[in-house]
């Protein structure tokens, strides 16, 4: 694999959460051609590192930087047309067409007082046609199920189209076709379009199926390095305290609760 | 979803605007035909027919007045329930008119007849301040805690006003009524209140964009680059100062905040950009026929404006909630 310079990276980094401490001086660097996966027991704070490296939260330490720019110092709109970021929920008060939801993608590009051009509104039915809701362009999101209006989610994330791309749970509420298909979506960007992912994932099969690199998020401990090496039963089973095997099978390993 | 062309919409709504000032002008006590009216409005005072005084000093202030508090509050309550996610919210819900009413009341009762208008504006900003004040938490103002405090602060406001009302003498109460169900009777800074409305509106939609995408939260908000929390204290200053200026205006006027915004949603969505000016024309245009109807059902006695927009707003409103729940 060719390694250029780091496009997202972190080093020292300190979370806590009010009377707690999710992880200590945690380091590393995502780059283009890889997908980063986080994987971890529920409460051990991958939303919390999700949302500190996407420059959401600040980090109790440690720095993070955006392609050699610290993130705190990049200014919000310069950031999103850089980096990416898909809440685990999203939700809509007022009602919208999934065309305008997407479009909203295209915020950080369109400079103020403009409209959105031609080609930003292409992009946005690309998006919306790339996770299969082109023929729920024009309706109202609030109308839609909660795993298409997680697919419109990701299309506006799609339409945003930044170089680093930061997902919590991008399968949550999809059914498992969607699962697959969104995944090899985001690998797609990764592998043949030279997009960075970082993303939190539950499904471990699927985890092990994209992930270049993972972090694995334990509540005592944080490790993060390449898959190869950290992605087996033995520090699965460790990270979960659920004894998992690995079953191997020509199109993927599967994590097997015993 | 199927929605009527934005422009389209925005046309109807200025044509309307157009037609509710020329049923403002024409409307009243003194017959004055409309090309008397035209003649009024375009020639100069040396060479104007009968009615110019009437229309020019009586019911063009006003019809302005009417418009620019309609539009203020629309744009308003549009603000307020993007910023707290809330199809419910209104310019009040914050307890500003409680505030300002207070110190409107509070000048009438000390007899400074003078100072009701700068009493009113202060009373409003005075309550805003103290809810952000008391709401704020860590920096930011979550909406529910904002809500709250808002609802708390306006319950000692209306306590204060009930305080005022008992111990006034009684030929004062009737006048303070009037201010607290709102009334444009008495309005006469219609081009100041125009103005205001131009100025905040022009100030809103340079930052449509980011309300819109705020209204699906803070958190997508900022990843998509708005600066939530610069926008969002503009918003809520913005919105402030649109309802501090209707109140003063003319007193409480009720529902237009809270009906119209919901109600233009309904048509053009919620993209901000349109929202907002059609908000503001649907507002300015409602008030303006609302309070030329207050003026001349029971001519020559005048309703309060507030009355009727009441009257027509909770049915309107509550049609409209049960649609939305179906």
């Amino acid at each position: 694999m060719i390694t250029g310079a780091p496009m997202l990276s972190c080093s020292g980094l300190t979370l806590t959460v009010p009377g707690r401490t999710l992880c200590r001086d945690v380091a590393f660097d995502v780059r283009a051609g890889e997908c980063w996966i986080v994987v971890g027991p529920n409460g051990a704070g991958k939303s919390t590192l999700l949302l500190t490296l996407a420059g959401l939260r600040s980090p109790a330490a440690g720095t993070i930087t955006l392609g050699g720019d610290g993130i705190a110092n990049l200014a919000p709109r310069r950031r999103a047309q850089r980096l990416g970021f898909l809440p685990q929920d999203t939700f809509d008060a007022f009602p919208a067409t999934a065309l305008e939801i997407a479009l909203g993608g295209r915020h950080p590009h369109v400079p103020r007082w403009h409209p959105e051009s031609a080609e930003d509104v292409r992009l946005a039915r690309a998006a919306l046609a790339a996770v299969g809701m082109s023929d729920a362009a024009m309706r109202d999101v609030q109308t839609l199920s909660g795993g298409e209006r997680r697919r419109v989610a990701l299309a506006t994330l799609l339409a945003q189209d930044p170089a680093v791309l930061l997902l919590d749970e991008p399968t949550h509420h999809l059914d498992v076709a969607h699962e697959v298909r969104s995944l090899q979506l985001l690998a797609n960007l990764v592998h043949n379009r030279g997009r960075a992912v970082v993303m939190a994932l539950h499904d471990l099969t699927l985890a092990a199926r994209h992930a270049t690199h993972v972090v694995l998020m334990g509540c005592d401990k944080v490790e993060a390095g390449v898959a190869g090496e950290l992605l087996n039963a033995e520090k699965l089973s460790a990270l979960y305290g659920q004894a998992l095997v690995a079953v191997a099978h020509p199109r993927g390993t599967a994590f097997l609760p015993v | 979803m199927h929605r009527f062309p934005n422009w389209l919409v925005l046309t109807v709504f200025a044509i309307a605007a157009l037609a509710a000032f020329a049923f403002a002008l024409t409307a009243g006590s003194v017959d004055i035909g409309v090309a008397a009216v035209a003649r009024a409005l375009w020639a100069s005072a040396d060479n104007a027919g009968a009615g110019y005084a009437v229309v020019r000093e009586l019911r063009l202030p006003r019809a302005a007045a009417a418009f620019a508090v309609g539009g203020l509050l629309a744009l308003a309550g549009t603000i307020m329930q993007v910023l707290l996610r809330n199809p419910l919210a209104d310019p009040y819900v914050l307890g500003l008119s409680g505030g300002a009413a207070c110190g409107a009341l509070a000048a009438l009762l000390a007899g400074a007849a003078a100072l009701v208008t700068p009493a009113a504006f202060a009373g409003a900003l005075l309550s805003t301040g103290i809810v952000f004040g008391l709401a704020r938490g860590s920096g930011t103002w979550a909406p529910t805690r904002l809500l709250l405090t808002g609802v708390v602060v306006a319950t000692g406001w209306g306590a204060l006003i009930m305080l005022i009302l008992t111990t006034a003498p009684e030929a004062q109460v009737r006048g303070m009524l009037f201010w607290l169900i709102g009334d444009l009777s008495g309005a006469s800074r219609g081009g100041a209140g125009l103005l205001a409305l131009a100025g905040v509106l022009a100030v809103a939609l340079f930052f449509a964009r980011d309300a819109t995408l705020l209204a699906r939260g803070d958190m997508v908000a900022a990843s998509l680059g708005v600066s939530v929390r610069g926008t969002t204290l503009a918003l809520h200053a913005l919105a402030a100062l649109a309802t501090a200026v209707a109140v003063t205006l003319a007193g409480s006027v009720g529902f237009v905040g809270l009906v119209i915004p919901h109600a233009v949603r309904l048509i053009v969505g919620n993209d901000q950009r349109w929202l907002m000016p059609a908000a503001v024309l649907a507002g300015g245009a409602l008030l303006t026929f609302a309070d030329t109807v207050a003026r001349t059902l029971v001519a020559p006695a005048q309703l309060p404006v507030g009355v009727l927009t009441a009257v027509v707003g909770v049915p309107l409103f509550l049609w409209l909630l049960r649609r939305s729940v179906r």
